[in-house]
């Protein structure tokens, strides 16, 4: 049993495709579809494809073949600043924030950029301190749980809550659909599941389909209801988190372990 | 209505008042340190997004020409209808340049910015038509039909200065209080984050870009007004050179800053030619680099650290 | 054909003026990343100790190539002090911050250096033309060409190939390339930056200051001659890229000869075709025709 029967119309569907830069074929024959909600893993080895894959999703890179479809429409090669508008979101590996504002600042511009509609005169027109923005970039900040943190300047606060607030900015905007790119990349192996804990509930909360990036496979049993399994440009595998890292081709080619599902409360 | 504002509006009525009691001299010194502030608020605008223009005199130029040259050929004489066609030319010019110089940044910004003020250098030198070294004088102005004699004059163009630079100085404040001026830190720190939020910082750029234009060409039109003639010097990288050096001995903290800062400046450098006619350089250059060394926010930063002591002391 | 050769001349003794003023200026941005507005200082202070030099030597009749090599001499010797007492003095108070501070630093030092030549020299104007006169001329066809100005094709050239072979087969050099490549690196790799940053400021400094010695039979040494000077050697460096010599090198010859072409051909653009060059590259290549642009570093 692969994937729960959904009548729904899946948030994206990625049909065929391919990407290359001259002769280099970076990613081919694609095709994927993630029903609302979903929470999935994407998994490969560095330069397997997977942020090639996410970057032709953002609209960063043009695929070469085939179409992304965003809840039924067609965003193949559209520019990212509209996908971004249309619901879709990305975090990134390295957390980038603004270094010189606080926390709660740095909620609020992304609030209002999200509530500005993103028109040149829009973001004249709206305040940053406006009422709405605030009111966003407080609920977001709570639900992250880094209030605390509220102040404090970006510069200076530890790597894990930096994490939590790349995430959180993009998330304040409500999109429904979120890339994560390697959420717990350069968090201690101590804070990696609680980190994740947080960022899962929350998005849950916020019923938002997840596609994220990971190496740790624990991380990704844990948390991931289906697993796409990247190897030189294409997926060669698609299923539960238990069916795709028990996949003997997956473990040859990328995990290498027998990672059980479910297993991954087991920390120090 | 926020604390500055409010003081603001004070030293604003206080300045139109004491118009008529100033000595001639004061009063066109001030006027044309505001008209210059309005160049500095423009530069300010960029100074916050982490750009520096050393070009702005190519839109001060802009505009003091369109001025003179409004009055020679067209005839027109009504201040108004001057000031703002000033400052329409020089918008015009910005936004042609803005498509130009909106994707670079530091030092490139800079240079660009620079070069293409000294084109238009390089092109009033050799125009003759265009009054080549000598320029032109610049017909006294009316002001809605009223034609002021000498001694009124200069006050006229002095509350003339002034309504332009209040009407300004809450325009751009109301600006960086907008998510588009708010952006500025975070484009400064994180220009790609910007992008990622789903805001094109290029065209946030290139607007930044046409409202410094427009203020650089509106002060350049009240200065031409003022002083009554226009040379190419306007344009030369000598006069960016002092706008620049204006905006860091203020600093960019706020738009009280570049009047301030203006007036300090005019000030200091009228005092250096006069009781130190041939050392006049190094005084305005000391007093570059003290400001530099030890006040690197400027002098607003002073204003703004004794605001916040008081905050603080506040229940 | 005439036109066409007077132009080449033309242009190559222009682009030798420009290659000597720029020279130091793109050494000192490509190692320090310092865009030196004192750089008109040193030029100015070169022309000016120029001057007096071929004053004190005119009286004393000896022959002029000595004159020339004291002038040149005292130059280099101002450049030195110059260099060393704003490097050590002034550019240490502001290292590490704002590229942008630096320049400002620079600028602000320019102002003060303006005036105190006011102190030293007065504001009256000087003349240094002996050593032009004593050189002479030639006639190639209907061209009178000054012997001087050939003497500056030949400084440039020297310098060119000098800089070539320094920058690629001595220790120092190759430390300086490694430094203006990537500074962190170079310095993880034991390199002395410190020591290599007063260097360069030195050699900057004296390049400068012999532009302006070698440009003063030439020209009419007055106030301000370091103003316009400035903005010439910026453009130039900019066209090549900062931190090239072969770009200053290409750099000014462009230059040289557009600016030829456009004095004997379309006068009008003679002042700013410099600018429009200079506008025409950043738009195509902002970091200049020889210069790569740098990765982001995160």
């Amino acid at each position: 049993m692969t994937m729960p029967a959904n009548s729904e119309r899946p948030i994206l569907e990625v049909r065929d495709l391919e990407k290359t830069f001259g002769s280099l074929v970076a990613a081919h024959d694609i095709s994927v579809s993630v029903p609302v909600q979903q929470t999935v893993g994407v998994i490969g080895a560095n330069g397997a494809g997977k942020t090639t894959f996410i970057n032709m999703i953002t609209g960063h890179l043009t695929p070469s073949k085939g179409t992304i479809l965003f809840e039924g429409e067609d965003i193949t090669g559209m520019p990212s600043r509209e996908i971004t508008r249309l619901g879709i979101s990305r975090s990134f590996q390295v957390a980038q924030v603004f270094p010189s504002l606080t926390v709660f600042d740095n909620m609020c511009v992304a609030a209002a950029i999200a509530r500005s509609k993103g028109g040149l005169l829009d973001t004249v027109m709206t305040s940053l301190h406006s009422p709405a923005a605030v009111a966003e970039a407080d609920a977001t900040i709570d639900l992250f749980q880094i209030a605390r943190y509220r102040d404090t300047r970006a510069n200076t606060l530890p790597q894990g809550v930096r994490k939590l607030l790349d995430i959180g900015m993009a998330v304040v905007g409500w999109p429904r659909l979120l890339l994560l790119d390697e959420p717990t990349s350069g968090i201690s192996i101590e804070e990696k599941f609680d980190l994740m804990n947080v960022v899962m509930s929350a998005l849950k909360t916020r019923k938002i389909t997840v596609l994220f990036v990971e190496h740790d496979m624990e991380i990704v049993a844990r948390f991931a209801d289906r697993v796409l399994a990247f190897y030189d440009g294409t997926i060669i595998a698609d299923g539960t988190a238990h069916e795709t890292l028990d996949n003997p081709q997956v473990q040859e080619l990328i995990t290498g372990v027998h990672v059980k599902p479910g297993a991954g409360a087991a920390h120090a | 209505m926020t604390r500055g504002t409010l003081a603001g509006s004070l030293l604003f009525l206080l300045a139109v008042a004491a118009g008529p009691l100033l000595p001639d001299w004061v009063v066109s010194l001030a006027t044309i340190a505001f008209a210059n502030a309005l160049v500095v608020l423009g530069l300010i605008v960029l100074w916050r997004v982490g750009l520096v223009s050393f070009g702005q005199a190519l839109y001060y130029c802009v505009g003091a020409y369109m001025v003179a040259l409004m009055a020679r050929w067209v005839g027109l004489t009504d201040a108004f209808a001057l000031v703002l066609l000033g400052g329409i030319g020089a918008g015009a010019v910005a936004f042609l340049v803005g498509f130009l110089i909106a994707r670079y940044r530091e030092i490139f910004f800079a240079m660009l910015s620079l070069a293409l003020s000294m084109i238009l250098y390089g092109v009033l030198v050799k125009t003759e038509s265009l009054g080549s070294t000598d320029g032109f004088t610049v017909s006294q102005p009316t002001f809605l039909g009223y034609a002021p004699h000498q001694e009124q004059l200069g006050l006229a163009l002095y509350w003339l200065t002034l309504g332009i630079g209040a009407v300004a100085a809450l325009a751009i404040g109301a600006y960086f209080r907008s998510v588009a001026g708010a952006m500025a830190a975070p484009i400064r720190d994180n220009e790609i984050r910007v992008e990622f939020l789903g805001v094109s910082v290029t065209r946030l750029i290139h607007a930044k870009v046409m409202i410094a234009g427009v203020l650089g060409g509106l002060g350049g039109a009240l200065a031409a007004l003022t002083v009554g003639h226009v040379d190419p010097n306007m344009a030369y990288w000598t006069t960016s050179g002092s706008f620049v050096f204006v905006t860091i001995l203020a600093g960019a903290g706020s738009v009280a800053a570049a009047f301030v800062g203006s007036l300090l400046f005019e000030v200091v450098r009228s005092f250096a030619v006069d009781l130190m006619p041939q050392l006049w350089q190094m005084t305005l250059g000391s007093v570059l680099l003290l400001t530099i060394l030890f006040l690197p926010d400027g002098l607003g930063s002073l204003v703004t650290r004794f605001a916040t002591r008081e905050k603080a002391k506040a229940p | 054909m005439l036109t066409a050769f007077a132009i080449l001349t033309d242009g190559l003794v222009y682009a030798a003026y420009l290659f000597i003023v720029a020279i130091g200026l793109t050494l000192i941005f490509g190692v320090m990343k310092i865009l030196n507005v004192t750089h008109g200082s040193f030029y100015a202070f070169g022309a000016y100790g120029a001057a007096t030099a071929v004053g004190i030597y005119a009286e004393s009749g000896l022959p002029a190539a000595v004159g020339f090599l004291f002038m040149v001499g005292l130059a280099m010797a101002i450049g030195l002090v110059l260099g060393i007492v704003l490097e050590r003095g002034l550019l240490r108070l502001v290292y590490g911050r704002d590229e942008v501070v630096v320049v400002l630093v620079t600028y602000a030092a320019f102002l003060i250096l303006e005036d105190v030549i006011v102190l030293i020299w007065g504001p009256r104007s000087y003349g240094a033309w002996q050593p032009m006169v004593a050189a002479g001329s030639i006639d190639i066809g209907d061209l009178t060409l000054s012997n001087y100005d050939i003497i500056l094709v030949l400084i440039a050239a020297g310098l060119a190939a000098l800089s070539y072979w320094a920058l690629r087969f001595t220790r120092y050099g190759r430390l300086l390339t490694a430094v203006i490549f990537d500074r962190e690196t170079a310095a993880a790799f034991g390199v002395n930056v410190t020591m290599i940053y007063t260097a360069t400021f030195l050699i900057g400094a004296m390049l400068g200051t012999l532009g302006g010695a070698v440009m003063a039979p030439k020209i009419s040494v007055t106030l301000g001659i370091g103003v316009e000077v400035i903005v010439l050697a910026f453009a130039v460096v900019a066209i090549g890229g900062m931190g090239s010599v072969e770009g200053a090198l290409i750099g000014a010859l462009i230059v040289g000869i557009c600016r030829a072409a456009a004095v004997h051909l379309v006068p009008q653009i003679e002042l700013f075709v410099i600018y429009g060059v200079m506008a025409l590259v950043l738009v195509v290549r902002p970091h200049g025709l020889f210069v790569r642009a740098q990765p982001r570093k995160i």
